[in-house]
């Protein structure tokens, strides 16, 4: 399952420390190597260089915005969106994909209204929530909330279904009641589930947020900044601020879905059905 | 990749457990969400809550978008816009296996692109848009480069772990059996990495729909339903706008039964797998 995340198992650990080595010297000059590419074509000033602008100028521009705190306002007002959009996924994606999952007419009721509604990207929405909610804060959480509400659904959803049914029999047999039966059988039976339905309502969300920003534009916002740029000519802000939207998606990636997903399926010993 | 879960999840309904149940209970069943949602569209309408203008009744809508179709405007839109993701996708279906492939195979390759695919992929794809517009100019060029950039991405990696995943005894069996280089490659590599492709693709055709009808907002592009739909805005035709949203859920129901749902059949009936 997992094709994109973990390397293939690598060849035997001897060779392995030897091999990582050279890797990683390998991987540096490649990085060098594209940077002075980069920089190459940019002295030859091929492109304008406003258009094109050498790594110093954007590195400045990198420090100085980091420095006089207005990037890192840029990425709190997105960061703050997307977090919001999706505690409100959560919070109606969780009880509507239990309820899809342990009953089946709510299950009949949503799964059409679910298949014909994601396909559609939730940018596509963004005009016309413009025009009902103004420009600003609400369209952005909105969309984000659109972007992660049916992969949550639907992860959900498989994750109750999936909880083994000898366990909810075996549990009943033991006495547990409905309470007892959601906590410690369907919620940690179905947790795999439910943080790959988080994380991969995280990724549609991140890149949903960043084009909601760019239309209905507020005055906060990595989108925006990168939008508003680009009237100025200023590619230096928009590639700095490409490269904190990098730098933040990596880490909401690796560090704290890795890390959530340690401590709950992984301690829960559910890692085989996960295998994320 | 994590995406499916999901995907499994909707085909299992998809293929229909109760396939005992009569047709017309199934389609009652089926219709009976979107009568309850449209009903309620209709009443809100009605009544008026929002400016008719901002919140038009479905009967306008449907209008609207008859009217377009007849004139051929909503299919020229749609097929531009069909074109675009195609022939973006063509060239990053090819661009990606072949890069995978080399990834997969030569560890030299691997080394080089790895670092580069793990710093650019996790960038969304849309936040270029801006820059490639300044790069590229307006219009097509720019719209089709970043369909390129976001969907190979998932085909590289995809294909690469597919390569990966080949395992060492059967190629040394075919090997040891004589086969060439060519053979190996076409009998035995390919074939291994072939479900691991499919997904790559299917994830990036996925991607690249998703990001090309914001794109279309972004990068003045002549025609194309995300344009479309933008430019209504500015007009304040919902009824436009809502037609062009009605074509994408069409083009993308259609992507998500034609090609999503056959491939994960055909892969998961060929090879046994939930890829």
């Amino acid at each position: 399952m997992s094709t994109v995340t973990t390397a293939p198992p690598e060849l035997n650990a001897g060779r392995d420390a030897g091999l990582r080595a050279r890797s990683a010297a390998r991987a540096a000059i490649t990085i060098a190597a594209a940077l002075m590419i980069y920089e190459a074509v940019a002295r030859l000033e091929i492109f304008t260089p406003s258009l094109m602008p050498t790594l110093p100028k954007i590195g400045a521009t990198l420090v100085r915005t980091l420095l006089d705190g207005s990037m890192i306002l840029h990425a709190a007002g997105t960061l703050g969106r997307v977090l919001l959009g999706m505690a409100l996924a959560a919070a109606i994606g969780l009880p509507v994909g239990i309820l899809m999952g342990r009953y089946k007419a709510v299950e009949n009721f949503f799964v059409p209204l679910v298949s014909a509604f994601m396909p559609i990207p939730s940018l596509a929405w963004v005009p016309v929530f413009i025009l009902w909610f103004g420009l600003g804060n609400t369209v952005a959480i909105l969309i984000v909330l659109y972007a992660a509400f049916f992969p949550m659904v639907l992860n959900v959803w498989s994750g109750v279904r999936a909880v083994n049914p000898l366990w909810l029999r075996a549990a009943d047999a033991m006495g547990a009641n409905e309470r007892a039966l959601f906590l410690k059988v369907i919620m940690p039976g179905a947790s795999p589930f439910i943080i790959a339905g988080l994380r991969q309502a995280f990724l549609r969300a991140w890149i949903a947020v960043i084009g909601a920003e760019f239309l209905a534009a507020s005055d906060w916002g990595l989108g925006w900044v990168i939008f508003d740029s680009k009237e100025f000519l200023n590619a230096d802000v928009m590639i700095a601020s490409l490269t904190v939207i990098g730098a933040i998606g990596f880490v909401f990636e690796r560090v704290v879905f890795g890390s959530l997903e340690k401590y709950t399926v992984q301690r829960w010993g559910m890692v085989q059905a996960a295998k994320v | 990749m994590s995406e499916t879960i999901a995907d499994a999840g909707a085909l299992a309904t998809a293929n229909g457990t109760r396939v005992q149940e009569p047709r017309w209970r199934v389609i009652a069943r089926t219709a009976f969400p979107f009568a309850v949602v449209l009903g309620l569209w209709e009443i809100t309408a009605r009544l008026q809550i929002f400016p008719p203008r901002l919140f038009p009744s479905l009967l306008d809508v449907g209008a609207t978008f008859i009217r377009l179709t007849e004139a051929g405007i909503l299919p020229r839109h749609a097929a531009e816009t069909a074109a675009r993701l195609i022939a973006g996708f063509l060239l990053a279906a090819l661009l990606g296996v072949v890069i995978g492939m080399l990834m997969g195979r030569w560890r030299r390759a691997e080394d080089v692109f790895l670092p580069l695919v793990s710093i650019l992929a996790p960038i969304p794809g849309i936040a270029w848009a801006p820059l490639f517009l300044l790069w590229f100019g307006a219009g097509n060029r720019p719209a089709i480069c970043l369909v390129i950039f976001v969907s190979a991405f998932p085909i590289i990696l995809n294909t690469w772990s597919g390569v990966k995943a080949v395992k060492e005894i059967w190629l040394r069996a075919a090997q040891a059996m004589g086969a060439d280089d060519r053979r190996l490659f076409l009998k035995v590599i390919v074939p291994g990495a072939l479900p691991y492709i499919l997904t790559g693709l299917r994830l990036g055709l996925a991607q690249a729909w998703r990001t090309l009808v914001g794109v279309e907002m972004v990068v003045a592009v002549p025609w194309g339903l995300g344009w479309m739909i933008f430019g209504a805005y500015q007009f304040l035709n919902t009824d436009v706008m809502l037609s062009g949203v009605a074509v994408i859920a069409m083009l993308g129901l259609a992507l998500e039964k034609l090609v999503f749902q056959r491939l994960e059949q055909f892969t998961v009936q060929r090879w046994g797998m939930m890829t």
